[in-house]
């Protein structure tokens, strides 16, 4: 009897296993996949490494805002959110009107800010009431709420400014006297261009050196205390932190010791705080009620509702924060690019924010920080290298182009047509 | 009286409603503004018809359950690669309508194979299609945005002259451009009636009418409309899915065919993007929703969706001489009407 019993303990144990390096290889088989990708790319593009980490930098720094916008709407159970672009549109309002009103550098931006956040509250909610009445679609009706918005957008920019709402300004307005012009130049009249990047900057791989052992202490002070507390610390997350820590160190020691050229790249701080400065919204905001409630509503609907939660004023708040990161994200954005195409800009803020944290392997219902950063970093590789690579490869810059546009639409396709048959085969289990 | 008023708004719905007071206050303003009638009367049916089939494509995916086609871009590279296909190897004699039918002709494999392939997709992701085919549609056209370039076409009138790949636009005076719109046309006061086309779209509607109501129509429609009662009285409702999405596929080819005729240009790369948008926002103005739709609809719809672009034109470029009005009404339209079916579907919870 014995025998048997601790035969079937040892077969689930292997097959527990073997289930957890299957299971580690399908969640991150997109994110490793392009890891591999970004590396070829990277050596066939034959750029010098200077650029491509300053590039990779600037637009690190540009786009992560926007990508962790999408996450509390995921942990929420309203999938990715293509809503997005609604919140670019009132960051792109409010940037026109400060640039009306000739308010330039930290001030202008503190304005943008301010000014964007009831109108990114307003088109939440009505973003919500929608998703609310289209629920199981939200996805889609995202997607299309972002279309039927930007022609909203550009009938009050192009019809109603000059008309009914009075705008008289010689820069902004164009000659007729109606309507916004195709591009507004952001440094021209109260200079709004890197407003928050040029706050502070550092060298970059001074910053790395200092926040990797300022991290190491912080782990090994964190490691005593549960230890002290008699709490289970995974220790093969430990190890991998510290590794990940020292690997840092190392890197950035040799860089600034060997007198690289990449010892000058720098880094935009107050950038980079404020989306350190998410990540962590992201993640304590689990830790209350609402984060609470957010997770309950996003496992199960009807268990939420029967629980006493209010679902349709819990998503609807997880719609608002996420609009109203999506204008300030796209605030930072615009600051970094330093021009705003009026008509433009906003378009394709989802797709590639969508695009981006589905390489970094987050899914239709799971989407964490590390997931989000790293996905910025995978997706900004592919869009410097490939039509560099694609020329060296192929002769032709377009293709690594396209290549890279086929990526973007493709990695969301074939994420959300995964999500969908998941769905279907537990719906079949039932 | 009042009850029965409500009623019709009810089930006309409101967004209906206002599209076609919408399309009413053009027509006057038009004709306050002094608009030429003839011309904008011809145009009104020029693009009726061109863009019809690919409207038409939409019935029968709706019909059989996996609702609007938004991945129709697949269709329409079919189309499309029929049509460069025919210029390639000069199939443009007069007896094969110079170009029309033997571009019909070879796009239909490509329809038929590539619908059976992505009906088996939707097969697995029932549920969430219209969000899937959207994605597919996506990813199929910047995929073939590499074909275009990579593809071994050398016809003179459709490469770069200099370097690689495909012309963006290639025009079809050569080949089959406007067959069918000067098919028999001919003028009633100043308004050209394009016959070919009128009667190819009435024709194809007709067909599709047939087919619904032929024994293998009938099972389509009932596994779209009730798909566990179907499968209780013994039709296979996977198939009859897939049945459906080919032919949404096949019409969305030829669809493209007939549009490219009528427009006289091939337009590849990222044209094709958002081909499904207008065509899925047609049939639901003329009444369709995601589940039910007739090929009336299809009908009423483009007539009402393109009346309203067509006219809104001239009015608006009378109005605001700069920036196209007309198409950010376009956007507020499509997006609008795509919207409110979709707020019609229903819930999970």
């Amino acid at each position: 009897m014995a025998e048997v019993s601790k035969v079937v303990v040892n077969k689930t144990d292997k097959s527990d296993s073997k289930n957890a390096i299957k299971r580690f290889l399908v969640d991150s088989s997109v994110p490793v996949l392009f890891v591999i990708v970004c590396l070829l790319g990277v050596y066939f593009s034959k750029l010098p490494m200077l650029y491509i980490v300053n590039e990779l930098m600037t637009r690190i720094t540009r786009n992560a805002f926007l990508v962790l916008a999408l996450i509390i709407p995921v942990i929420a159970g309203l999938g990715l959110n293509f809503g997005i672009v609604i919140g670019a549109m009132a960051g792109q309002f409010a940037i026109i009107a400060v640039k009306h009103w000739h308010i330039g550098g930290f001030a202008g931006f503190m304005a943008c800010i301010a000014l964007s956040t009831p109108m990114a509250i307003l088109f939440g909610i009505l973003t919500a009431k929608l998703l609310n009445r289209t629920k199981g679609q939200e996805m889609i009706s995202s997607m299309i709420a972002g279309f039927f918005a930007t022609g909203i957008y550009q009938f009050i920019l192009l019809f109603l400014v000059g008309t009914l709402i009075p705008m008289k300004d010689e820069v902004l307005v164009l000659t007729r006297g109606i309507g916004i012009t195709n591009t507004i130049d952001l440094s021209k009249g109260g200079n709004l261009t890197y407003s928050l990047d040029n706050l502070l900057k550092l060298p970059l791989f001074e910053v790395l050196a200092a926040a990797s052992v300022a991290a190491l202490i912080i782990i090994l002070i964190n490691f005593y205390m549960q230890r002290k507390n008699g709490r289970e610390y995974s220790h093969f997350k430990l190890a991998w932190r510290i590794l990940l820590c020292i690997g840092i160190f190392a890197t950035s020691f040799y860089i600034i010791s060997a007198k690289s050229p990449l010892r000058t790249v720098k880094l935009p701080i107050a950038t980079t705080v404020a989306i350190l400065a998410l990540c962590l919204f992201n993640s304590l905001i689990l830790k209350t009620k609402l984060g609470q409630d957010f997770r309950t509503i996003g496992q199960d609907l009807h268990i939420a509702k029967i629980s006493g939660i209010d679902v349709d004023r819990t998503r609807q708040i997880a719609v608002v924060i996420s609009t109203i990161l999506a204008a300030w994200g796209q605030i930072i954005f615009l600051q970094n690019i330093g021009t705003l195409s009026t008509y433009g800009s906003h378009v394709q803020v989802a797709t590639f924010a969508i695009a981006a944290i589905l390489l970094g392997g987050a899914s239709v219902t799971k989407a964490t920080n590390g997931q989000a950063i790293l996905g910025v970093i995978l997706f900004h590789t592919l869009f410097i290298v490939s039509p560099k690579a694609g020329n060296n490869l192929f002769g032709e810059a377009q293709i690594g182009e396209f290549f890279r546009a086929f990526v973007a639409y493709g990695v969301i396709g074939v994420a959300l047509g995964l999500h969908a048959w998941k769905k279907t085969v537990v719906i079949r289990k039932k | 009286m009042g009850a029965t008023v409500k009623n019709f708004i009810k089930q006309l719905g409101l967004p209906r409603l206002i599209i076609l007071a919408l399309f009413i206050a053009l027509c006057i303003t038009a004709v306050v503004l002094k608009q030429d009638f003839g011309l904008i009367s011809s145009d009104v049916i020029r693009r009726f018809g061109m863009f019809g089939v690919l409207a038409l494509a939409m019935i029968p995916s709706i019909q059989c359950g996996t609702g609007p086609n938004f991945a129709l871009p697949i269709g329409v590279i079919c189309g499309l690669l029929g049509a460069l296909i025919t210029i390639e190897f000069g199939l443009t004699s007069p007896a094969l309508g110079r170009g029309f039918i033997s571009a019909v002709l070879i796009a239909l494999p490509f329809a038929v194979a590539s619908g059976l392939v992505y009906g088996m997709l939707l097969n697995r992701i029932k549920g969430s299609e219209m969000l899937v085919a959207t994605y597919t549609g996506f990813s199929i056209v910047s995929f073939m945005q590499i074909g275009w370039v990579t593809l071994p076409f050398n016809h003179p009138e459709m490469v770069w002259p200099i370097g690689k790949g495909l012309r963006v636009t290639i025009a079809l005076d050569s080949s089959y451009g406007g067959v069918l719109n000067n098919f028999m046309a001919f003028y009633i006061g100043g308004t050209k009636i394009p016959t070919g086309l009128l009667l190819f779209f009435f024709g194809s509607c007709f067909i599709v009418w047939l087919f619904s109501r032929s024994k293998a129509g009938i099972a389509l429609r009932a596994a779209g409309d009730n798909p566990r009662f179907a499968a209780a009285s013994g039709i296979d409702v996977d198939k009859n899915r897939i049945i459906g999405t080919v032919l949404s596929t096949v019409i969305g080819a030829i669809g493209i065919i007939v549009y490219s005729q009528s427009y006289g240009f091939l337009s590849l790369y990222l044209d094709p993007l958002y081909m499904a948008f207008p065509a899925v926002a047609a049939v639901l103005i003329g009444g369709a929703s995601t589940r039910k739709a007739r090929i009336s609809h299809a009908i009423i719809g483009v007539f009402l969706f393109q009346g309203i672009l067509t006219v809104a034109l001239p009015v608006a470029n009378q109005m605001f001489p700069e920036g196209n009005l007309s198409e950010v009404l376009r956007m507020i339209v499509q997006n609008g009407i795509i919207l409110y079916a979709l707020t019609k579907v229903g819930g999970e919870a």
